[in-house]
């Protein structure tokens, strides 16, 4: 009964044991056992990503009003297998010029990245990576070492398209690292600590219902740090080719394809920690493997919004991109992170209904001030433009004649 | 466990390999690197005194000082690219040596 | 030969081995790289010395911004090409000075009394976060440096728009 209640604790409990009993010190068993669940944990994430690659294009494909792939298996199931076997066959051809130490590294960043997000993330009461209690700002930094990665493909493939579009990529992560840093707070504040498990341990009620601004800018914030639609001007295919990846192929682009996946579902995991209440539910902490289950029914549901939102909207352009964020996001952040916390000293957190409602109640108003002020903006800034052309002087027509006269003018 | 002057033995060898930096390398961006190397070495120093003093005593001098350090060198970090890339666009240049006239 | 102490070996051995790549190499982009994996040492040296939210912050705001910062300078500035070595003495001056230099520290650290002394830590307990913000806003505290970096950090991004804005118009 224990092993199905709590598989991950008990497989644990059992190879302490037996590694102990033959006789290796305390700490090199430790030692080993988190060796163990790192590698445990990069290949679960990688082999799931295989299903999350079908996933993506077959609800694609039913967004778009396709079939999606649907030869190889029933209903296209081992199409990302074979992509697999494509991209590991597939030649690796190196620009001239290249840098070859940054070039075959900044794949390996891209990927280290996103993996090293998994490490953190509270999969249900007892099974977790580490529990440091910083968890919150490791998440910002190991996005800080992606876009290292990134910055370094675009420059070492000696191609100016990769270039710009490493210039490019590097100021919308960047930039939209500062809005999903303030709103971190925000949960940071209500729980009372960093750590993720801490976090995940305190929503009583989620926290999407305290601080649903904040939720939305988390959102997007996170939509755009990973380089999906609408944000996708990183690798917009009609625009500057492929982006950052233009030079690689095989493997390498392989990693790219791998993280940019893999990186989708691990917002919508963190979303759904640090927002819906993560792996908490009813019966949650008797029976871990159903926290487990919770957590990932969430995590599906803002998943396949995210890929309905990637299909559904048009690509915005990087002036765009920067102008949403500084003038629009960015403040709105700061301004809820003000107003929260002063609601947080008005009713602090043993007064049950009355500080939820106080909350709706302040990021409703915030919310709509804020839609104000954007539609006066625009309504104040606005040009009109003409649509319609203007009457055009009438049309000169050529008559041919028996002697070659001049063109005559129609009146 | 880890005594306490391995730390300090680790930050001495880099902050001489800093110095290092420092003196030898021609461009100013190398030696901007090797002036934040030195400051890193000087924030090992104050958190392994803190750890093995001071911890206990609910005393956070060695964490504040580091916190404040980390401020000032990004702040420096800032205005120095600013100006590396300032003195580029007059003179073309960003080899240390070729900086040498007060008149731009 | 405790795993904590081969941790801060190895540890110690790249820190020292990308500082010295770091000083060395000819290409910027790789003296760049080095610096990177030199910060990183830095960041797991904190981790060891249970300072947990130094070490995350140093990830953020060193490799996360300034070397990402170093690394848009050194492209920016491609005129001014890799280093190159036409004055072979002066490596010979640095490499003395750095020793003099390293050798005085040592000499400074051997002589202490208590240098030897100091073998255990005191306790080993995660970083507590909610004490440093109450210190950084006690008016007994922190509070004071606290504001003044503010001020700093304010004077530091007006300063450095300033100096990098292209004034049009201006003789060159």
């Amino acid at each position: 009964m224990s092993f199905i209640a709590d598989p991950v604790s008990f497989i644990t409990n059992w190879l302490n044991s037996l590694l102990s009993g033959w006789g290796i010190p305390d700490m090199w068993v430790q030692f080993i056992m988190f060796i163990i669940g790192a590698g445990l944990l990069a290949f679960g994430a990688m082999i799931f990503t295989i299903g999350l690659i079908w996933l993506e294009r077959k609800l694609g494909g039913r967004i778009q009003d396709r079939i999606g792939p649907n030869r190889i298996g029933p209903w296209g199931v081992f199409q990302p297998i074979a992509d697999m076997l494509k991209i590991f066959t597939k030649e690796y051809i190196t620009p001239i010029g290249a840098d070859i130490l940054l070039y075959n590294l900044a794949p390996i960043l891209a990927m280290a990245a996103v993996l090293g997000l998994w490490a953190v993330i509270p999969l249900s009461s007892t099974a977790y990576g580490t529990n440091i209690n910083v968890g919150a700002l490791y998440l910002i930094g190991i996005g800080a070492i992606g876009e290292l990665g990134i910055i370094l493909a675009g420059f070492s493939s000696n191609n100016k398209y990769a270039l710009l579009g490493g210039y490019r990529a590097v100021a919308q992560l960047l930039s939209y690292e500062v809005p999903m840093a303030i709103t971190l707070l925000i949960p940071v504040m209500f729980a009372g600590s960093m750590g993720l498990n801490d976090i995940a341990g305190a929503q009583k009620v989620a926290f999407i219902f305290q601080a649903p601004v904040a939720a939305l800018i988390f959102f997007i914030a996170g939509i755009a740090e990973n380089g999906r639609a609408p944000f996708d001007l990183m690798e917009a295919d009609s625009e500057i080719v492929a982006g950052y990846n233009i030079e690689y192929s095989g493997l390498k682009f392989g990693m790219y394809y791998v993280a940019d996946f893999l990186h989708a579902f691990t917002s919508a995991l963190l979303f759904a920690t640090i927002f819906l209440g993560g792996w908490r539910g009813p019966g949650a902490e008797q029976y871990p493997i159903l926290g487990f289950v919770y957590l990932f029914v969430k995590t599906a549901v803002v998943y396949l919004l995210t890929v309905t939102i990637r299909f559904t909207v048009p690509r915005l352009r990087i002036d765009q991109v920067m102008a949403f964020n500084w003038k629009y996001l960015t403040p709105l952040a700061l301004a809820t992170l003000l107003v929260t916390a002063l609601v947080d000293k008005i009713a602090p957190a043993g007064q049950g209904l009355l500080r939820i409602i106080l909350l709706l109640v302040a990021n409703v108003l915030l919310f709509l001030l804020a839609d104000r002020l954007v539609t006066l903006y625009r309504k104040n800034h606005q040009k009109l433009r003409k649509v319609v052309s203007e009457f055009r002087p009438v049309p000169v027509t050529i008559r041919p004649s028996v002697a070659a006269d001049e063109p005559e003018v129609q009146s | 466990m880890i005594p306490l002057y391995w730390f300090l033995i680790l930050s001495a060898v880099l902050f001489s390999i800093g110095i290092y930096t420092v003196i030898t390398r021609r461009n100013t961006i190398t030696i901007l690197m090797g002036v934040e190397l030195m400051l890193n070495t000087a924030n090992i120093n104050l958190l392994a005194f803190w750890r093995y003093l001071y911890i206990d005593t609910g005393n956070l001098d060695g964490v504040i000082f580091a916190l404040i350090i980390f401020v000032a060198a990004a702040a420096e970090v800032a205005v120095g690219l600013g100006l590396i890339i300032s003195a580029y666009r007059r003179r073309q240049s960003v080899v240390a040596n070729d900086l040498d006239a007060l008149k731009g | 030969m405790t795993v904590m102490q081969l941790i801060f070996l190895l540890n110690a051995a790249v820190t020292i081995i990308a500082g010295i790549m770091m000083s060395r190499v000819r290409r910027l982009l790789h003296a760049a790289l080095w610096l990177v994996l030199a910060l990183f040492g830095v960041a797991v040296t904190f981790g060891l010395l249970e300072a947990s939210f130094l070490a995350i912050v140093q990830v953020v705001v060193y490799i996360g911004a300034i070397a990402i910062l170093i690394l848009f300078a050194i492209m920016l500035t491609r005129g001014g090409t890799d280093d190159t070595y036409d004055n072979s003495k002066r490596w010979i001056i640095s490499l003395v000075v750095a020793l003099i230099a390293l050798g005085g520290i040592l000499l400074a650290l051997f002589t202490w009394p208590q240098g030897q002394a100091l073998t255990t830590p005191l306790t080993a307990a995660q970083q507590d976060i909610g004490a440093i913000g109450i210190a950084l806003l006690d008016p007994e505290g922190y509070l004071i440096p606290f504001e003044i970096s503010s001020i700093l950090l304010l004077a530091a991004l007006v300063g450095s728009i300033y100096v990098g804005i292209e004034h049009k118009g201006e003789e060159k």
